[in-house]
């Protein structure tokens, strides 16, 4: 997530989710953002939607801010290019803009409170009607972490409330004439409320007059009432594939092999440390790998016709992904909560692109629908701005299915990992020639690709066409081939359906007319 | 205005020294609100002459005062050149620097010297700010730490804090009290009532009182804090500022009604001792008067990360104190809508909605002047204007009382602009060079215009208007203090570098603010100033490169002294 906003004036954040089971976003970098659905497309008239804003990355260091100020408040009205909130990096703050307009539905990590990179700050609805939906959507979204409540005390009936039995008797029954006693917490206890979402309503308060104290909000939220704000020291577990030495019981710093001397030590940056953990989130998804050939002579025929018209490799394969994917919903799918399928209204295809210290795969929405033209100008222009840094969350989060090549480099086959929140990738190696049996039983060599699916670290942007180029050649003696090899969430998708489905993309392939309509 | 009266009036200047001051006599309304050179001129050469042209021109217009209001006969002889009526801030400054300028002085003050400053505002209250600032820096972990300090738990002698308050305003106040005693100025003790042209009479409750005379008179009886109806002071749950700097109780929980400058730094004052704050502002936006960013700045870092929340938009209009087992109880009324609109509970509320005029009792319905909203009602000249609109001779007010600027130094200065022109040497403050300064930490100071007035100002008058800023972030001292939020704002024409107004938010800030008030009074333009020299490291740097930063058309004056011309090759580099 860090990358894409090194622009250094204002900037924003926004992306589109719809799932209400979504756990809180994490700072999602290229492929792993993609963790919810995006709504479809065609609403962008008809209905309306519900968009995060998230905590933006205003350096290539930064990996939390601290929330300055809120410039709008729940309920104001935002239209494109004004500032919402005041965020401050390590050199100054600075104001972020809406790209969208809505409504400000709720702040989900307030003023002086700190988020990390990508964290979702706030919601914005599109329309009124919205804001009850964003707002339970805040509350899922930071409730998640917040401790179960404790049991709510039976509402305080009206004013006869007596006062609890141990309150000092200077502090008499709170006002009988009142007929519903409100309830009084005081400033900090009401901030301290709102840091840890804790509903004051559900807390008794022990305060004079019965007031909730901070205290008293500490206690609901199962904090230690101690000076030290520091949280407990998370101790990551290192998960070790190889099992761990017996031997080795509790002496914790074994562990960690001591360093070889004159080596050195480079910390993460955002950006790696967000495909660090995105890689390692990536292990609690059961996968498996299925390998198809390709032959691509067609497919270079049509590229040469097309070329000229600006459409590149890329788009072509995309396409060929994206109509595929229609008539394989469940490649498009993803399993979100273990236990159900999340089927995609949308195709979108996310593409690996490496850039300076990093890798992040821009989106081209409803690939299948946009015809060859669109989407090659389309992906020219989330290219160059992901190069300058400056492609919107949705234009990276958004992919429901992942494409990835690593042909550029002469890899023949390569197998992907599966990014977190989508159901499959596909990664495609460098086409060969190859000797085939044609129809009339002679051998000939074909250029096929291999597609593995996509290894979502380390891929350059996928230009077939020189590779392509290079294998033409042979195409009058032999085919071209390419090994595509796709990974998938098992959960979700089995076997056949991966089998199916790049029986199709490789047929589409090979009779491309179709890519052209 | 400003501008254009200073510019007629340096063509006025050139004339002989004799016309001028004839000019200046005759055209009584005439307005010289950039006074500097206008008074240079005139103290130089026309002392004794204006002198006399002075006091034939007011013995004029007395004369036809007199006739109009029946008001008896102005004595022969007097008892003092100068009465002053109230010795705080205001007074005092008169006093002294009438006696510098030879004048018998006499000063009646019924309380205490040192009025409210002293006694019960300014003085106290820094006493108390003191203490905060050294609470909220040891308690801060985090600031501590990053300077490498380790303290273990801070706390305070509640007792030991109001005492360290009360002993620096008597200590002031017997400073105060020495300084005018040592110079042979009378102090006069009772309630002083003016009883006609030039006389006053003073004396205690209860006493007979004492007739005195003099040949002018300045009324200088300061405020009192404003309470609104609807809201019943006890003194002890329910207080104003008077009480509260006395420190008798430390809330869990007060309400502060206002968020001026008086609210602001008590809410400083007690989340540094551990109370929780409640702002309640009639206005939508807390730190009314401030410069919106200034404001929005310290909100971010004075209210925000502080146990401190606020209502705006609402009135305090009943407040019920403490008694029968209940709490402080406080209903708020929406501005607009006049609606209730919520009821607080809370532990003490502290009225900080601004002061009023002490002028009841003044006997000015013997002199035919009516109060407005008990403000004494004066002209540029502190010239007391009576209910026909013609100025009252021999009477001058100053201060609190005629609301021009109700700040403890804005009453001296006008005090010593009065006994300048008493002393025969016309002068016109101009109050846009007044700083002000709110003791918060880090403090707020600003002078001149708020950026929306010089935007409203400029519009009219069809100039261009500049903004540049300095960040405390970017100075060596404050960085080694571990304080580098804050901000240094400076509004000014870019055409001619003349400053329009100056606001600081940063640590010292208050102490940072004169170079900018100095150059205003000053009429410096930022083209010369800029070459002025500060020492490295200081705070003032961020004066300093708030004056480099700004982009001002106009070349540096080349009359100005030598001084500035040899670093213009050469410029220091700290």
């Amino acid at each position: 997530m860090a990358s894409p906003f090194l622009s250094n004036s204002t900037i924003s954040f926004s992306s589109s989710l719809k799932s209400s089971t979504l756990p809180r976003l994490f700072p999602s970098v290229s492929f792993s953002s993609i963790r919810f659905k995006p709504t479809p497309r065609r609403i962008l008239t008809v209905r309306s939607k519900i968009r995060e804003i998230f905590m933006p990355a205003l350096s290539s260091t930064m990996t939390e801010g601290k929330i300055v100020s809120w410039v709008k408040s729940e309920g104001d009205v935002l239209s494109k290019g004004e500032s919402v909130v005041v965020v401050e990096s390590d050199k100054a703050d600075m104001d972020v803009e809406t790209f969208y307009d809505g409504i400000l539905a709720a702040i989900v990590v307030g003023e002086g409170e700190t988020a990390p990179v990508g964290a979702a700050i706030g919601i914005l609805a599109e329309t009124e009607d919205e804001i009850a939906e964003a707002k339970a959507k805040a509350a899922s979204n930071s409730g998640a972490s917040a401790p179960s409540a404790p049991p709510p005390p039976p509402a305080p009936a009206a004013g006869s409330t007596p006062a609890p039995p141990n309150s000092t008797p200077a502090y008499a029954a709170p006002i009988a004439s009142e007929g519903l006693r409100k309830t009084v917490a005081t400033p900090y206890a009401k901030k301290l409320a709102k840091q840890h979402k804790v509903d004051t309503e559900s807390v008794v308060g022990t305060g004079p007059y019965g007031r909730i104290t901070p205290e008293d909000i500490e206690a609901a939220a199962g904090i230690l009432p101690s000076k030290t704000n520091v949280g407990p020291v998370v101790v990551v577990e290192v998960k070790p594939a190889a099992p761990t030495k017996a031997t080795s019981d509790s002496s914790a710093p074994s562990s960690i092999p001591p360093p070889v001397p004159g080596s050195t030590v480079v910390p993460f940056t955002t950006m790696q440390t967000a495909v660090s953990k995105n890689m390692v989130e990536s292990i609690s998804v059961p996968t498996f790998r299925v390998g198809y050939p390709v032959t691509t002579d067609a497919l270079d025929a049509l590229y040469e016709k097309v070329k000229p018209k600006g459409v590149t490799m890329t788009a072509l394969l995309a396409k060929a992904a994206a109509m595929a994917l229609v008539q394989h919903p469940v490649v498009n799918a993803s399993c979100k909560d273990g236990k159900s399928f999340s089927y995609n209204s949308n195709i979108n295809i996310a593409i690996a692109v490496a850039i300076n210290g990093g890798l992040i795969t821009p989106v081209l929405q409803d690939a299948d629908k946009l015809d060859l033209y669109l989407l090659s100008q389309k992906w020219k222009e989330l290219v160059e701005k992901a190069r300058a840094k400056q492609l919107q969350p949705q234009e990276y989060n958004s992919g429901t299915f992942t494409l990835s090549n690593l042909g550029m480099f002469g890899v023949d086959k390569f197998d992907a990992i599966l990014p977190p929140g989508q159901g499959a990738i596909m990664a495609v190696g460098a086409s060969k020639p190859t000797v085939v049996a044609d129809a009339d039983g002679f051998f000939s060599l074909k250029n096929k690709m291999l597609l593995p699916v996509l290894l979502p670290a380390m891929i350059g942007v996928i230009d077939f066409a020189s590779v392509l180029l290079a294998s033409k050649m042979y195409s009058s003696v032999m085919s071209s081939t390419i090994g595509v090899n796709v990974t998938a969430d098992h959960r979700i998708i089995y076997g056949a359906d991966l089998a199916a489905f790049l029986q199709t993309f490789s047929k589409i392939v090979e009779n491309p007319g179709s890519l052209t309509l | 205005m400003h501008s254009t009266s200073a510019l007629s009036f340096s063509q006025a200047t050139s004339l002989p020294t004799t016309n001028y001051a004839f000019h200046s006599h005759s055209a009584v309304n005439l307005r010289f609100c950039g006074l500097r050179r206008q008074a240079f001129g005139f103290s130089f050469s026309t002392h004794s002459t204006s002198t006399r042209l002075r006091l034939s021109t007011r013995a004029h217009s007395y004369k036809i005062s007199a006739s109009d209001g029946n008001n008896g006969t102005p004595p022969k002889s007097f008892d003092y050149d100068l009465i002053i009526i109230g010795a705080g801030v205001g007074g005092h400054g008169a006093a002294l620097h009438a006696v510098d300028k030879g004048l018998k002085t006499a000063i009646i003050e019924g309380d205490v010297v040192g009025g409210t400053c002293v006694n019960r505002g300014c003085v106290p209250s820094k006493a108390l700010l003191a203490v905060s600032g050294r609470m909220r820096e040891l308690q801060s972990e985090h600031h501590m730490k990053a300077l490498g300090l380790q303290v273990s738990a801070a706390g305070y002698d509640r007792q030991a804090v109001a005492d360290h308050a009360n002993n620096l305003a008597s200590k002031i106040r017997n400073n105060l009290t020495n300084s005018m005693k040592a110079l042979g100025v009378d102090i006069l003790t009772g309630f002083g009532t003016i009883v006609g042209p030039q006389k006053v009479k003073y004396g205690k409750v209860g006493s007979t009182d004492t007739l005195v005379t003099a040949k002018d008179i300045i009324i200088a009886t300061g405020s009192v804090p404003f309470v609104p109806k609807g809201i019943e002071v006890d003194g002890k749950t329910v207080i104003t500022s008077d009480h509260a700097l006395k420190l008798e109780f430390v809330p869990d929980w007060v309400a502060i009604v206002g968020s001026g400058y008086i609210g602001l730094e008590f809410s400083d004052v007690y989340t540094a001792l551990g109370s929780e704050v409640t702002f309640i502002e009639a206005l939508d936006q807390l730190m009314p008067g401030f410069d919106p960013e200034i404001g929005k700045l310290a909100q971010r870092v004075l209210i925000n990360p502080r146990k401190i929340d606020y209502h705006t938009g609402v009135f305090a209009t009943k407040i019920t104190p403490a008694r029968d087992g209940k709490p402080v109880i406080i209903e708020l009324t929406d501005a607009k809508t006049k609606e209730q609109k919520d009821t607080l509970e809370v532990d003490a509320a502290l009225i900080a909605t601004g002061r009023a005029p002490f002028t009841n009792g003044l006997g000015l319905e013997n002199i035919n002047v009516l109060t407005q909203r008990g403000f004494v009602p004066v002209d540029e000249r502190m010239r007391v204007i009576d209910a026909n609109g013609n100025q009252v001779p021999h009477l001058y007010c100053i201060g609190d009382a005629n609301g021009k600027m109700m700040l403890a130094h804005a009453a001296s200065a006008q005090g010593i602009s009065v006994v300048e022109q008493v002393t025969g040497r016309d002068h016109v403050l101009n109050h846009l060079s007044i700083p002000a300064a709110c003791f918060t930490h880090p403090e707020i100071s600003m002078v001149g215009l708020t950026e929306p007035q010089a935007r409203e100002k400029a519009e009219k008058e069809g100039f261009e208007v500049s903004v540049a800023k300095t960040s405390f972030k970017a100075n060596t001292k404050a960085l080694a203090e571990n304080e580098g939020e804050g901000l240094a704002k400076l509004i000014y024409r870019p055409d001619n570098g003349e400053i329009l107004g100056v606001h600081i938010f940063g640590l010292h800030a208050a102490d940072l603010i004169h170079e900018a008030s100095n150059a205003i009074a000053l009429g410096t333009r930022i083209q010369d100033i800029k070459f002025a020299v500060h020492a490295h490291p200081t705070l003032s740097e961020v004066i300093d490169e708030l004056f480099k930063s700004a982009k001002v058309k106009a070349p540096a004056s080349t009359s100005t002294s030598t001084s500035t011309s040899s670093p213009v090759t050469e410029p220091v580099s700290a």
